[in-house]
């Protein structure tokens, strides 16, 4: 069964812009995406919408739907109810660049800061060996499809926009956390995790778990035990003694 | 309510929207749930810990007492540790340590933040702080503390295991039997122990902060449990800290003699 819904979508860019309403046809099964293609196809041409894969697997369609973080591929019309209105806008703690597109560079610059994995060296026969149960922490990690609707919604920075330059956000402290239970990683992560990263500024509201498409615990898997990590470095008085005196190896 | 931060959202490049959030859900309805049953639990246990009367019937003593470590106390169910003043109620000695383990707890602090300092109220829903550091700088820092808590509230887990067990006594203080009492002591204590093994910190230190799992297989199989036991935290949170109450609630209710204990044998 069709039926025409109402569309409420923000356009303009960074000189300014606002919502505007839409009326546009829906058929079973679609999200939302195929809704705004089809809004372009049919009424507004130059709409600009970022979108790649649609089967939520690379990250380009964030947007916010009825103002939450969401990917607009992953997002069924069949969650509304036909007359409600729907309302689209592009990530708000990004520039914007045009429509429902922002200028996602803080990710691209973030991730850069980040030390780059450091393997110890390889075994006599040329080869890394590891063990599943040490690698199976950081490959929950591994999931990230890089989509930044985490990075969107901390409000750290989404409300703080001077906080950017002190805070990598979750998508990137999570990163850090993987390095750091790598079993072949050898960098010691956490002071930069803590003083350079802004680890400190995440107060574990959870807003990045809520809206990770992937499903991964960030704040639970990566975020707390990172913390806990940098309490061992930073603020427990025996291991601080511990690693002077050269004992305490993980 | 419908001012956005020059700061925030509202930040000059970003998608203009005179809107604090357009989400349409309730999602006011979380934080307020959270203030109300907060501050429900701080007024009845400040009550309860300043009233210094009706914490003791024989064999059961009120979790907001134990353990009782003064003279003052009615009951023995501890050792006195020393003799203080008539008037500060036992309780205020030995509040440091369930409430200090509650206010750094990682669950506690994410519904606190969200609901009280409203920092976020909800995702996506801009905060009304003009400036924000997180946990960086005092008094938030001190959160980094909370292992410290948990390690105490271990203790006092024992503690509670022990009055629990006393409390397989009758009126005259013989052993081997049992009331409601001993069931919902024991229940207590059940809860303050899954509420403390599912601690954050707790995973941590059995195994969490462990690079190589394969060189520490026993400590591997601890962290695993914890973490099964972890993800319900937010549930042991809240099961805990009703039970705690309706604990107290019951002992007193034996005490000011309103109900009977009902025997079992
Ligand atoms: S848990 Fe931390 S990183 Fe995640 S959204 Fe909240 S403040 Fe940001
Ligand atoms: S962690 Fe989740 S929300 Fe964040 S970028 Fe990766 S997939 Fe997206
Ligand atoms: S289009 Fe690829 S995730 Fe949505
Ligand atoms: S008690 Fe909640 S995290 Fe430790």
């Amino acid at each position: 069964m069709s039926y025409e819904a109402n569309l409420r979508v923000w356009r303009g860019d960074a000189a300014g812009g606002g919502l505007q309403d839409f009326t546009v046809t829906v058929n079973e099964g679609e999200v939302v995406l195929d809704i705004l293609h089809r809004l372009q196809a049919t009424q507004t041409p130059d709409l600009a919408v970022r979108w790649n894969c649609k089967a939520g697997k690379c990250g380009s369609c964030s947007a916010e739907i009825n103002g939450r973080p969401r990917l607009l591929c992953l997002t069924r019309m069949g969650t509304f109810t036909e007359d409600e209105v729907i309302t689209v806008t592009p990530l708000r703690a990004f520039p914007v660049m045009r429509d429902l597109v922002t200028d996602v560079s803080f990710n691209y610059e973030k991730a850069a800061q980040i030390p780059a994995f450091s393997p110890r060296p390889r075994e006599a026969d040329g080869s890394h060996r590891m063990q599943q149960i040490d690698v199976e922490r950081p490959q929950e990690f591994r999931k990230c499809i890089e989509c930044f609707l985490c990075q969107d919604v901390c409000h750290v920075v989404r409300d703080h926009e001077d906080n950017k330059k002190s805070f990598a956000g979750p998508r990137f402290l999570m990163r850090i956390a993987e390095l750091d239970m790598h079993p072949l990683d050898q960098l010691d992560r956490k002071d930069v995790a803590q003083e350079e990263h802004g680890l400190g500024m995440c107060n574990i509201t959870k807003c990045c778990s809520e809206v990770c498409p992937e499903g991964i615990k960030i704040t639970d898997n990566a975020l707390i035990p990172m913390k806990e990590r940098v309490v061992d470095r930073k603020y427990v008085p025996s291991t601080w003694l511990g690693r002077t005196i050269g004992r305490r190896k993980g | 309510m419908t001012t956005v931060a020059p700061s925030g959202t509202g930040a000059p490049g970003r998608a203009r929207l005179d809107v604090r959030t357009l989400r349409t859900d309730r999602w006011w309805l979380q934080p307020l749930l959270t203030v109300l049953a907060l501050v429900a639990f701080i007024v009845y246990s400040t009550v309860r810990a300043f009233e210094n009367a009706n914490y003791y019937a024989e064999p059961y003593i009120s979790p907001f007492y134990a353990p009782c470590i003064t003279t003052q106390c009615e009951g023995s169910t501890f050792p006195e540790l020393f003799s203080g003043p008539a008037f500060i109620s036992p309780a205020l000695y030995i509040l440091i340590v369930p409430l200090g383990f509650r206010l750094t707890c990682y669950y506690y602090r994410k519904a606190y933040y969200r609901s009280f300092w409203m920092s976020p109220p909800a995702c996506a829903v801009a905060e009304p702080h003009g400036s924000y550091t997180g946990e960086t700088r005092f008094p938030l820092i001190f959160q980094n503390l909370h292992r410290y808590f948990f390690y105490a509230g271990l203790v006092f887990n024992v503690f509670l295991t022990y009055e629990a067990l006393m409390s397989f006594r009758n009126e005259d203080g013989e052993w081997f039997h049992m009331g409601l009492g001993t069931v919902i002591l024991l229940t207590n204590a059940t809860l303050l122990w899954l509420y403390s093994l599912s601690c954050h910190s707790c995973r941590h230190v059995v195994g969490g902060r462990l690079k190589h799992f394969s060189k520490h297989p026993v400590r591997y199989k601890a962290w695993t449990a914890v973490s099964r036991l972890n993800t319900s935290h937010m549930k042991y949170a809240w099961i805990s800290l009703v039970f705690v109450a309706f604990t107290d609630f019951y002992v007193r209710l034996l005490a000011t003699g309103a109900f009977d204990d009902p025997r079992f044998f």
